[in-house]
């Protein structure tokens, strides 16, 4: 690639990319308009290029996902790199091998990348410490999933032009939401307003002090927001632990063209995936493509992954006939 | 016949004299220079008279330098993971760890494999303690059968095979009721029953103290209020069943506030912290720092300093070391699947020291809650330097400056959170019943 992001990745200090919090302005600057690069070639006939060609990533992932994990693969077979994935099914780790054992394994087969997802918050962080490669997280517990937040901020940005000065509306979920924690940190850095909004019992202690409004009051936290994302309601939360039920969760914070009315004119609405339609969201707003950015932030997804693999691997292939030029 | 060298001070050997000591004695409020003569392991003389060099003519001497010279600590809650988890723990290793920190007589907690909930085998503990240990072992019993909350021991038969007290250790009873006989039961035979501070179902799968730091890092957390709750409803039912109740590391201002209104009433109540409350907070855990996953966990700055109000107030009666040995397979990990626990018997004098430091505590009241304090609690005769009085002293340079250091805990596991901090006050030696059982090398 001729890029100004050659240069532009030297400014990129982190070995690996394991949250959103930590990132400086510039930094997630230059990843996002790298991503914007990507799209442009990810739209072209020819989809693939050579930045990884004889690099190894894996993706190890200790949870379900079919999206993210396809994401990943797809944005490192399109710069050329080589893609194993493995899953909790089929590695060690339910023989009782620790993470750290894993960890050390995998790194004795000398991968370049490693993108991991696991359900315990740090444990991305904890494996990162004992292997050599750049590590991606993938989502950790309900920490951070930096890569979808960067996607969701190259989505707003595409349609709005800017992400300062935007009032951004986060529904439903947060206690249990990493999605939520790096949408925050990343909007707040960039200068967005941030509301978010859910029942007292999905609200983390202390939320306010990363730098958001709270509202509980579904209705009056949409009032002129730019952009209403939306979180996933797990189904183990919806049965009484949590909200009593379905139904009245989706008549207080399920969105709703009724309730997305009282947003801006030009609002859009976003969702991190799978949907609950009639849960957390109405398939009628889900649909409208006037109004939804979820089909794109799929397709955001790929060119961001492929921009967080460029600036973490480009800095070791700086001897590199490619990146000398 | 095999010249078996029996040391100066101990039983059968000769009398050992201490000179030229600061003697520091909080059961006596004593703060003055002068020594102790040790014979047949216990305290034959005391007093100003020995302080000057030769006083004590024609028996074995050791001139102090006028270090300070104290009653052995005496640590009321430690795990020692033996039975169970020796891989974790022993006797023999805690019993080093001790005598090098200046514990000479320690407590333990009934939650080993098995759990200790039957005559039996506080009776096997305290003839292993005897076979492996200096350090005078002693320990408590479970509340209820393995720990399960539900049917009470047998109390009795218990505490006459040596049981000072009654705990389910880091498990509350949530049950009111088995709670309330259980109180009134251990009166009978005036034992103290110790309730971890924690509502069970507030505390959930938590780790760390509830708040923004937890919020950031996105792990469950435990509300400061899970512990006020649990505190506040066996504090009824001591007052109600005149129960003596002792609740061990307090870490929250507003638990401490309930004791103080308990112990205003009247209340036959008492409590105890450890040097991590008062010395650490929750920004310890940093970046998932499983060494500071700790239960109840570390709290907020404002907590922090609630306890050291409630140390100056003497609502907070002891300080223990809530010694709790993990090894890596235990600690390296994910923070939530993290066990908690620090070590703490090295390190508790050095670091409560800090209280005298930062001039909270005189170095006499500091003492008094790490000596005669637990021992009239628990009903033990040590703790106090007295004529007559078992022979367990310490003699400790409180200004001595060095660095916690990993490499040198004789712990079997190394989980502390103090690794590498700097710190003033340093044990010199230690004796147990007249026997050295530790002597610095420096």
């Amino acid at each position: 690639m001729t890029s100004p992001a050659s240069a532009a990745s030297f400014r990129f200090r982190h070995r690996h990319l394991l949250g959103i919090e930590g990132l400086s302005p510039d930094e997630i600057s230059l990843i996002l308009d790298i991503a914007d690069n990507y799209v442009e070639q990810n739209r072209a006939a020819e989809k693939k290029s050579s930045l990884l060609r004889g690099r190894t990533v894996i993706n190890l992932f200790f949870e379900n996902s079919t999206r993210t994990r396809t994401s990943f693969e797809l944005a490192a077979k399109r710069l050329g790199g080589d893609v194993i994935n493995m899953s909790t099914d089929v590695s060690s780790v339910k023989k009782g091998e620790t993470l750290i054992d894993t960890a050390m394994t995998l790194n004795a087969m000398l991968p370049d990348v490693l993108i991991v997802r696991h359900p315990d918050s740090g444990a991305v962080k904890l494996l990162s410490e004992k292997v050599n490669c750049a590590v991606i997280n993938g989502g950790d517990g309900t920490h951070e999933h930096p890569t979808q937040a960067l996607l969701d901020a190259v989505a707003i940005r595409r349609h709005k032009k800017r992400l300062q000065g935007l009032t951004v509306a986060i529904c439903g979920d947060i206690l249990h939401s990493r999605v939520a924690r790096s949408n925050i940190h990343l909007l707040v850095a960039m200068g967005a307003r941030v509301r978010v909004i859910g029942p007292p019992t999905l609200m983390p202690s202390g939320i306010d002090r990363l730098g958001v409004e709270v509202f509980h009051d579904m209705k009056a936290g949409l009032v002129d927001c730019d952009i209403v994302m939306m979180l996933r309601l797990q189904l183990e939360r919806m049965q009484g632990a949590f909200v009593p039920s379905t139904r009245e969760y989706f008549h207080f914070y399920g969105l709703t063209r009724e309730k997305l009315a009282l947003a801006k004119p030009d609002a859009l609405v976003m969702h991190p995936g799978p949907m609950n339609r009639g849960v957390e969201i109405d398939s009628e707003v889900a649909d409208d493509i006037s109004r939804s950015l979820i089909r794109e932030q799929v397709e955001m997804g790929v060119a961001v992954r492929m921009a967080c693999l460029d600036v973490l691997t480009r800095r070791h292939l700086s001897n590199t006939p490619e990146a000398a030029q | 016949m095999t010249a078996q060298r029996t040391e100066a001070g101990a039983r059968g050997g000769p009398p050992l004299a201490l000179i030229n000591a600061r003697l520091l004695d909080p059961a006596s409020d004593t703060d003055q220079i002068g020594g102790i003569v040790i014979s047949e392991g216990r305290i034959a003389e005391i007093g100003p008279q020995l302080a000057r060099a030769g006083a004590a003519a024609g028996i074995e001497a050791i001139d102090c330098a006028q270090a300070c010279l104290a009653p052995g600590l005496v640590d009321m809650r430690v795990q020692l993971r033996e039975p169970g988890e020796e891989h974790k723990e022993t006797f023999a290793t805690a019993s080093a760890a001790a005598a090098a920190g200046g514990v000479t007589t320690m407590v333990a907690l009934p939650n080993t494999k098995p759990v200790v909930d039957d005559a039996a085998l506080v009776e096997s503990i305290a003839r292993r303690a005897r076979e492996t240990s200096r350090v005078r072992i002693f320990t408590y019993a479970a509340v209820t059968r393995g720990m399960a909350g539900s049917e009470m021991t047998e109390f009795g038969l218990l505490a006459a095979a040596g049981a000072l007290g009654f705990t389910d250790g880091l498990h509350p009873v949530a049950s009111s009721q088995v709670m309330r006989r259980a109180l009134m039961y251990a009166s009978t035979f005036d034992k103290v029953i110790i309730q971890h501070p924690e509502d069970p179902t507030l505390g959930g799968n938590g780790g760390m103290n509830a708040g923004e730091i937890a919020t950031r890092l996105g792990l469950p957390s435990i509300p400061p209020l899970a512990e006020v709750m649990q505190v506040e409803r066996d504090l009824r039912l001591a007052q109600m069943t005149n129960g003596r109740l002792h609740i061990p590391h307090v870490s929250t201002g507003a638990a401490i506030n309930a004791i103080r209104r308990a112990k205003a009433r009247g209340g036959k109540v008492t409590c105890d912290t450890a040097p991590h409350y008062f010395a650490l907070n929750e920004i310890a855990v940093g970046d998932y720092r499983t060494f500071a996953k700790v239960s109840p966990p570390l709290r907020s700055e404002i907590d922090r300093r609630a306890v050291i109000d409630g140390l100056k107030d003497g609502t907070i009666d002891c300080i223990a070391s809530d010694h709790a040995p993990q090894d890596q397979e235990a600690k390296r990990l994910p923070f939530a699947q993290a066990a908690a626990g620090m070590i703490g018997l090295e390190t508790l004098l050095c670091i409560s020291l800090d209280l005298v430091h930062n001039k909270h505590l005189s170095l006499l009241e500091m003492l008094r809650k790490m000596t005669i304090a637990p021992a009239a609690i628990l009903g033990l005769p040590y703790g106090k330097l007295a004529k007559n009085a078992p022979a367990d002293v310490m003699l400790f340079d409180p200004e001595r400056a060095w660095k916690i250091q990993e490499k040198d805990f004789r712990s079997k596991s190394k989980n502390s959170p103090f690794d590498g901090r700097p710190v003033e006050g340093r044990v010199l030696r230690t004796w147990i019943a007249g026997r050295p059982a530790f002597a610095l090398v420096s």
